[in-house]
Formats: C-alpha cells, structure tokens, sequence
C-alpha cells in the first residue's frame, strides 16, 4: 500500500477542509472498498481524512420520512425497525449484498461511493479509463460478462455494483451533501453518473463534498407491502449481481396502483425503469403484464461478446421479481 | 504527523508514494556532514528508518480481549496485522486479506468484522475480541466446544473466523433454519468444505440456550 498522511477529523467542516489539502485525498469510512482498493493499488491517495468520529451515525424520523446518516453501518440500516416497517424493500436490497462483516463495516455513505467490480479496473496490467483516464477500455473486446446493457459508452462499460443503490434509486431516495460551499440536495437519480466521455466520475460530487445523509420521502412507504429484491448472481451467496432487480408494488387487490422497478449489475448507475413502471399502474398483476412490463424495461438493451445472456435473465429476473413482489 | 510531505512537489504525482524513500535519501545527504565513522553507525542503527517511522507513525488506544493497548502504527497497518504482528495473537488469521474469506474476523464493539480491511488507526478507543478472548480460562466457549464435538473443522486455517462469526450470529438471532445460518455465514470460506458441521455446531450451541 503506498503511504499516505492519515488525519482523524472530528467534525464535518474540518473534514472537508483537510480532504481539499491534496488532489489525491479521500475520506475514509468503513474503509472495506477504499481499503481494498489501495491494497490492489488501484487507489493511490495521498491523504485519508477519518471520517469515523463524525456525528452521522442516526436514523431517525422527520416530518417528510426517514433521514438516515451518511455513517449508520448496512446492517444498522437493514435492522432497523423503521427501515423494516417503512422501506423493507432497502433492508431486503442491503442484506442481498456483501457478508455479515461486511455490513457491519461498510456505512450509507461509502456504499453509494464503491466503485465497480470490472476486472479491468481492479487490474492495473491492463487498460481502463476509469482508473487511468485515456488509456482504454479493456472491457469493450474483453471478457465483458459482468457487464452494462445500458447507458454504456465506448469508453467504459461497467456497472455499479450496489444493492443498497438499486433500492434507494427505485425509494426516491434524497441525498444530502456539504462542501466548501454549503449544503445542497441531490436527488439519487442524479447522484450516479453514466460515463460518457468521463467514465473516472461514478457521481456528480463535487471536490470535497461529503456526504451526510440520504433521505427517504414518506410517500415511498406506500410500497411497503409487496416488495421483492431479486439478486442474480454466480453463486447463491456473496457475490456481486450478474442483474438485481428492486420491486415495490402498492396493489388494491390484484389491481397494481403504483409501481417502482429498479435494476442493479446492468448500467454505471443504478437503473430505474420508469416506462414499465408506467405501464404497470392501473393493470392486473398476472404474469402476461409482468412479461409486456419486462419487455418495455428492455428496449434499448445493447449486449457485448459476453454478457448476451443478460438479454435473456434479465426480463425473467424482472418477471420474477414482481411475481414474488405481488404475492 | 508529518509536515514535510504537505511541502513536496505532488502536482505530477512523481513523488507519490516515495515519501519514505525521500526521506532517507535526505537524512542520508545530511549525514554526509559527518565522519565516515558516525555514517557507519547511523546506517547500522537504521536512523534513516527510526527517523521516517517516528514521522509517519499515529497512535491508537484500544482495547483487545480486555487488555488496553497503546500503539504507535504505520497508518497502513490493518487491524488484522496489528493483532498478529505487534500483539501476538495469531489466531485471527491472514486468507484473502481482502475480506473475501473471513479467517480474520474478529468482534469490534461486539459485532463481526473482517479486520484485514480495518486499517487499525480507525479501531481508536474500540473493544476487540478475537479468539484468543473467547475462553474462561481452561473453559472453552460453548461455540468452540461445540466445533470439537461435531468436527466443524478440517485443515483448521479458516477455524477461529468462523467460530467468532459463529458466536455473533447466535447473538445476531440468525439461527432459525439452516438456510439462515448458511445465508448469514457466507462471509466465512472453508476450502475443506465443513459446512454442514459447522452449521450442527451452531444449532447446538443455539439449542442449549436458556
């Protein structure tokens, strides 16, 4: 691991002000992505800044829902009761992801900030324009299996590797950020970037904005009651999606009033799917709907050498998400 | 904390991580301000490297198994490094060291973590328990006598990550069928595959409960 300068900050405005010290400087949370990543080189900071001593641990109930701070752990977030009662959609999402240790480490904040599992980025022998900016896509003629079906560019086409970010983008979460100029919101749609011609930006962060909250809107407890995480993955547990889907379903009998879909492991961000959405509201949950909802959440899928058979798993996942999420 | 780094050169980024390097180069230089001699004994005292550690180096107060301890360590040390290194409890044990296999996993404020990706400056003013801190004395805990009765074990390098993992999902509640202890355990690997002992251990320790 190269050396870095290592400061222990005990309130946010100190934070934000060592981690503008140096280009290369990172706040540190759990530390279980960022850690990793120096160990495999792939991360160089200069300096950490601990954000650990900082008071963003609560979860706790406001006028307009739940605001959870940027450094309550996963599994504080998946236990809580009202995470379980409001929103268990988060808390099925969040437990779909990583181990046990893992969740008691990893915090809100840091998990919207892990970076992708691509094998050309964790591999420094090889080309990749999110780690080195200009040098390549390793992915694009490589083995590409994990791999984006949409909002991909031909500069980077991995994909976000969270769970806990599916189901905070299908909840309409709220994220809360401070920097050396304030305060600002950042609705989740927006907080993830596709790569465009920066695939080196996974987010609309500015330098040295840290992250202090994420708020979930009231009006999203109304899927509280049928709500599925499905999580496809090469073995049956901890391990990254193949594809992931997030459904949350308010139903008056079998009749379907309002839907949410979100889809992990397909698109450098976590991908909402507002037309099948659409198209879902006011029809009967059966398996013919779920199959026309699955197939207008496809349409402009691109698939690469190795990742065709997402075309395929990934509207059955769709289907089977919401079968299991209307039951 | 050191000053001098916040003074070098880093817009190219050619110094980035050469610190330690620098700075001997340049306690070095300045000892050739004196005798061959003096040289000589500085270099085989390793002045250069005590210098660089003594700038480099953060101390963190915690506490392991019940013993307080006060360390001064390279801020890239890991928790799991810490223990095994300069504390000499080698039970917590080094597998991935990515927080893939969970033979390190220790309890942190009593709850599981994988200590190789804890880098240990962060655990200031923690309570650990690794393995070592288990037993009452001569009496093994009931999760490590459990392990022995159902030969939860082969090779054994894997062992002490997954009775500490053990120990707190039976705290954690996670027992209620097979399927959630599995769900629940897979954050600690066996290579010699003895899942289903393992997972007789912890029903038993989970039965025997008052």
């Amino acid at each position: 691991m190269n050396p870095f300068q290592y400061t222990r900050s005990a309130a946010a405005a100190g934070a934000i002000q060592s981690v503008l010290k140096e280009p290369h400087a990172h706040f540190l949370a759990g530390g279980t992505n960022l850690v990793d990543l120096m160990k495999m080189g792939v991360v160089l900071p200069e300096r950490l800044v601990d954000i650990n001593g900082l008071p963003l641990k609560g979860i706790e109930k406001t006028p307009t829902g739940l605001r959870i701070g940027a450094l309550a752990t996963n599994s504080a977030v998946a236990d809580h009761p009202l995470v379980l009662e409001g929103y268990p959609l988060l808390s099925l999402a969040i437990n779909a992801g990583a181990s046990p240790q893992l969740r008691n480490m990893a915090t809100v904040g840091g998990n919207m900030m892990q970076r992708t599992r691509c094998n050309y980025f964790f591999d420094t022998a090889m080309p990749c324009n999110k780690r080195v900016p200009g040098s390549g896509c390793g992915a694009l003629t490589g083995i590409n299996r994990m791999h984006a079906l949409f909002g991909a560019s031909d500069q980077c086409i991995a994909v976000n590797p969270s769970d806990m970010n599916v189901a905070m983008m299908a909840l309409d979460a709220v994220v809360h950020v401070r920097g050396p100029n304030g305060e600002r919101k950042i609705k989740f749609a927006d907080f993830h970037r596709l790569p465009g011609d920066h695939p080196e930006k996974d987010n609309t962060l500015e330098r040295g904005e840290l992250i202090t909250a994420v708020d979930l809107p009231a009006a999203a407890m109304a899927f509280n009651k049928h709500v599925y995480y499905l999580k496809i993955r090469d073995r049956s547990s901890y391990a990254f999606a193949l594809v992931s889907v997030a459904a949350a379903l308010n139903m008056i009998g079998s009749t379907i009033t309002d839907a949410r879909l979100a889809m992990g492991g397909v698109a450098h961000k976590p991908w909402r799917l507002q037309d099948a959405e659409t198209f879902l509201k006011g029809k009967t949950a059966d398996e013919d709907t779920f199959k026309q909802a699955a197939a207008i959440a496809m349409k402009g899928a691109k698939a690469y050498k190795y990742n065709q058979f997402k075309l395929t798993l990934a509207p059955n996942a769709i289907v089977q998400a919401l079968k299991t999420a209307s039951a | 904390m050191s000053k001098l780094s916040a003074d070098f050169p880093d817009e190219e980024g050619l110094l980035r991580g050469s610190r330690r390097d620098f700075l001997k180069q340049s306690s070095v230089l300045s000892a050739i301000a004196l005798t061959p001699a003096q040289i000589v004994k500085a270099a085989a005292e390793k002045w250069d490297e005590r210098f660089a550690d003594a700038l480099e180096k953060v101390t963190v107060n915690l506490e392991v198994n019940g013993v307080a301890h006060s360390v001064n360590v390279d801020p890239r040390m890991t928790l799991l490094d810490l223990l095994r290194e300069n504390l000499d409890l080698t039970g917590s044990k080094k597998g991935c060291d990515r927080g893939q296999c969970g033979a390190c996993t220790v309890h942190a404020d009593g709850v599981r973590i994988n200590s190789c990706l804890s880098l240990a400056v962060t655990n200031e003013g923690r309570k650990i328990t690794t393995i070592e801190g288990l037993a009452d004395g001569d009496h093994l805990h009931p999760m490590q006598e459990a392990f022995i009765k159902h030969d939860g074990f082969q090779c054994g390098y894997c062992t002490s990550g997954q009775i500490m993992s053990a120990v707190a999902l039976v705290k954690e509640g996670r027992t209620k069928s097979r399927e959630q202890i599995s769900e629940f355990m897979s954050g600690n690997i066996c290579r010699c595959g003895a899942y289903s002992n393992i997972v007789k251990a912890i029903r038993e320790v989970k039965n025997n409960q008052v």
